[in-house]
C-alpha cells in the first residue's frame, strides 16, 4: 500500500489530532479489510500503544478494548459465558485462526460490514460503544446513523448478565461471508431478536420483540407469527450469494429454531 | 524506516517503507518459505507466526511488528521435520507451496490445544488453503502427529 507515513501515537489526543488533520489519514486497527479496501494513505495512524487492548470485565459488565482481536474474544471465557457465548460464536465463525489474530471488534464496528457477523450479536447484546469525542452511542443507533470517520472508537461494553442465547450464521463454505446471520436472546428484559447480511447491515426486529415480550406462552402459532413480524421489519433481497426468498427462508427455519433452543436452554 | 525485530530467534533489523507489508519484507530478505499466494488474506500461505500466534503477512504492517519476534518454517526445523515424516506416510505431500505455513499453524495449535478432536483440528485449520491434497491424508497426518509424544 502506498503510505507516506506509518504513526504510533503515545496519547488518545494525538491520534486524534493526526487523524482530523488530513481526509487521507487512517486510523489502523488490525489492517485486515484495509489491505482489502484501501490503496493509498497519507499517514496510517497505529492505535497499538494506546492500551486499547484488553478485556475487562466487573461483576455486571464486560468492556472490550477496540484493538481486542477477535480471536481473544472468541476464547475469552467471560464472553464465553455471556448470553450462551453468541459473541464468540459469532467470531469463530470468521476465516481462519490466523486472520481472527489480527482483526479486532474497534476495525469490524467502523468498518460497517453490512455482512458483519458480529452485529447481530453486538445488537443483541444491547452493546454500547465508547467514543474518543461523541463518548457512548448505543450501537443499535451507531448503526443507524452517518459513518463517524472522524472519531476514534475506544471500546464496546456491553453487560455481564444476559440470560440465554443464539447465533447462526449461514454460509456456503467456511471462508465465506454469511447469506444471512441471525442472533437472539432472553434474559429478564425479555426477548431481543437481530438479523443481518439480509444482504443489508444487521437491525433489530422490534416489532417482534415486542410481540414475543407480551406473548404469555411461546408456541408453534407465536412462533409462527413472530417469524411474519421479522419478515416484515426486516426486508431481505438478492445478491450474488442468495436471492432474497432463499433467505427469507432461512429467517422462517432460523427463528423457530433459534426461539426453541433458547427456550430450552433456560433452567 | 527501520524495524527491530526478533526472526527465528535471532534480532533483525529491516529497512522498509512506511507501507509494507511483512511478507514483501521478509521475501525481500530471502526468507522464501513464506510464500505468496492471494496476497489478499484469504489462502493463509503467506503464514508466519507473530510473538507465537500464526498471521497473514501479506496483511499485516512491517511497521506494526518492531521488537515483535517472527517465526517462519526454518525457526520450527526440527518440529517441522517430524511433522514432514507423517506427511510422508501418509502420502500427504503433493506440490508442498502450502507446507511451510501448514506446519508454523500445526505448531501453534499443538501449543495452544491440548488433545484436541478431529473437529477442533479442523476448525483451528480452516483458511489453510491446498490446492492439491484435498485435506484427507493431511489430516490423518497432523493427527498422528499430534498424538506422537516422542
Ligand atoms: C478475507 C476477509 C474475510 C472476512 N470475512 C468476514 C466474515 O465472514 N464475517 C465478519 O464478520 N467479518 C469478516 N471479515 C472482517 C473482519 O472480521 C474484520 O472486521 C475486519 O478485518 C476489520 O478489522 P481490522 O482490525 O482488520 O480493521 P482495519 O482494517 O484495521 O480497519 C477497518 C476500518 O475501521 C477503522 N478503524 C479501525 N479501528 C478503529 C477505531 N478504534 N476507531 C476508529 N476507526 C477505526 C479503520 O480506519 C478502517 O477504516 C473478513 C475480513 C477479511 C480480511
Ligand atoms: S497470501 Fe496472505 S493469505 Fe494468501
Ligand atoms: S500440496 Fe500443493 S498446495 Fe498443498
Amino acid at each position: 500500500m502506498f503510505v507516506s507515513e506509518y504513526v504510533k501515537p503515545t496519547t488518545l489526543e494525538e491520534a486524534y489530532q493526526q487523524l482530523i488533520k488530513d481526509k487521507t489519514n487512517h486510523i489502523i486497527a488490525g489492517g485486515a479489510w484495509m489491505k482489502l479496501t484501501l490503496k493509498s494513505a497519507s499517514h496510517l495512524i497505529s492505535l497499538e500503544d494506546l492500551d486499547l487492548n484488553r478485556i475487562l470485565t466487573t461483576n455486571d459488565m464486560i468492556e472490550i478494548g477496540s484493538m481486542v482481536t477477535l480471536r481473544e474474544i472468541e476464547t475469552n471465557e467471560h464472553i464465553k459465558n455471556c448470553c450462551s457465548g453468541i459473541l464468540s460464536l459469532a467470531c469463530h465463525n470468521i476465516m481462519g485462526i490466523n486472520v481472527r489474530n489480527i482483526a479486532t471488534i474497534g476495525g469490524s464496528v467502523m468498518g460497517r460490514l453490512a455482512f458483519s457477523d458480529l452485529y447481530p450479536a453486538l445488537l443483541v447484546l444491547d452493546a454500547t460503544l465508547v467514543f474518543y469525542k461523541a463518548g457512548e452511542v448505543s450501537f443499535a443507533d451507531f448503526l443507524k446513523s452517518p459513518k463517524m470517520d472522524t472519531d476514534i472508537l475506544l471500546c464496546v461494553r456491553f453487560a455481564k448478565n444476559q440470560g440465554k442465547g443464539y447465533f447462526r450464521k449461514v454460509a456456503t463454505t467456511a471462508l465465506d461471508f454469511a447469506i444471512l446471520n441471525l442472533a437472539i436472546a432472553h434474559s429478564e428484559q425479555g426477548w431481543r431478536i437481530s438479523v443481518g447480511a439480509t444482504p443489508y447491515v444487521a437491525s433489530l426486529a422490534t416489532s417482534a420483540m415486542s410481540y414475543l415480550n407480551e406473548s404469555k406462552r411461546i408456541d408453534e402459532v407465536v412462533m409462527e407469527q413472530t417469524v411474519q413480524l421479522v419478515l416484515e421489519e426486516i426486508p431481505c433481497t438478492d445478491n450474488i450469494r442468495a436471492s432474497k426468498e432463499y433467505r427469507e427462508q432461512l429467517i422462517k427455519a432460523y427463528i423457530k429454531r433459534g426461539i426453541k433452543k433458547v427456550i430450552e436452554h433456560v433452567d | 524506516m527501520l524495524i527491530k525485530t526478533i526472526v527465528n530467534n535471532e534480532p533483525k533489523t529491516f529497512v522498509c517503507e512506511p507501507g509494507e507489508y511483512l511478507l514483501d519484507t521478509l521475501r525481500k530478505n530471502n526468507y522464501l518459505s513464506v510464500r505468496r499466494g492471494c496476497d489478499n488474506t484469504s489462502c493463509g500461505v503467506c503464514t508466519v507466526l507473530l510473538n507465537g500466534k500464526p498471521v497473514p503477512s501479506c496483511s499485516v504492517f512491517t511497521a506494526s511488528v518492531e521488537g515483535k519476534e517472527i517465526t517462519t518454517v526454518e525457526g520450527i526445523q526440527a518440529e517441522a521435520e517430524k511433522l514432514g515424516h507423517f506427511f510422508g506416510s501418509e502420502g500427504a505431500d503433493q506440490c508442498g507451496f502450502c507446507n511451510p505455513s501448514l506446519a508454523l499453524t500445526v505448531y501453534a495449535m499443538k501449543r495452544e490445544l491440548k488433545h484436541p478432536t478431529e473437529q477442533e483440528v479442523r476448525e483451528y485449520l480452516v483458511g489453510n488453503l491446498c490446492r492439491c491434497t484435498g485435506y484427507i491424508q493431511q489430516e490423518r497426518a497432523i493427527m498422528d502427529y499430534l498424538e506422537d509424544e516422542s
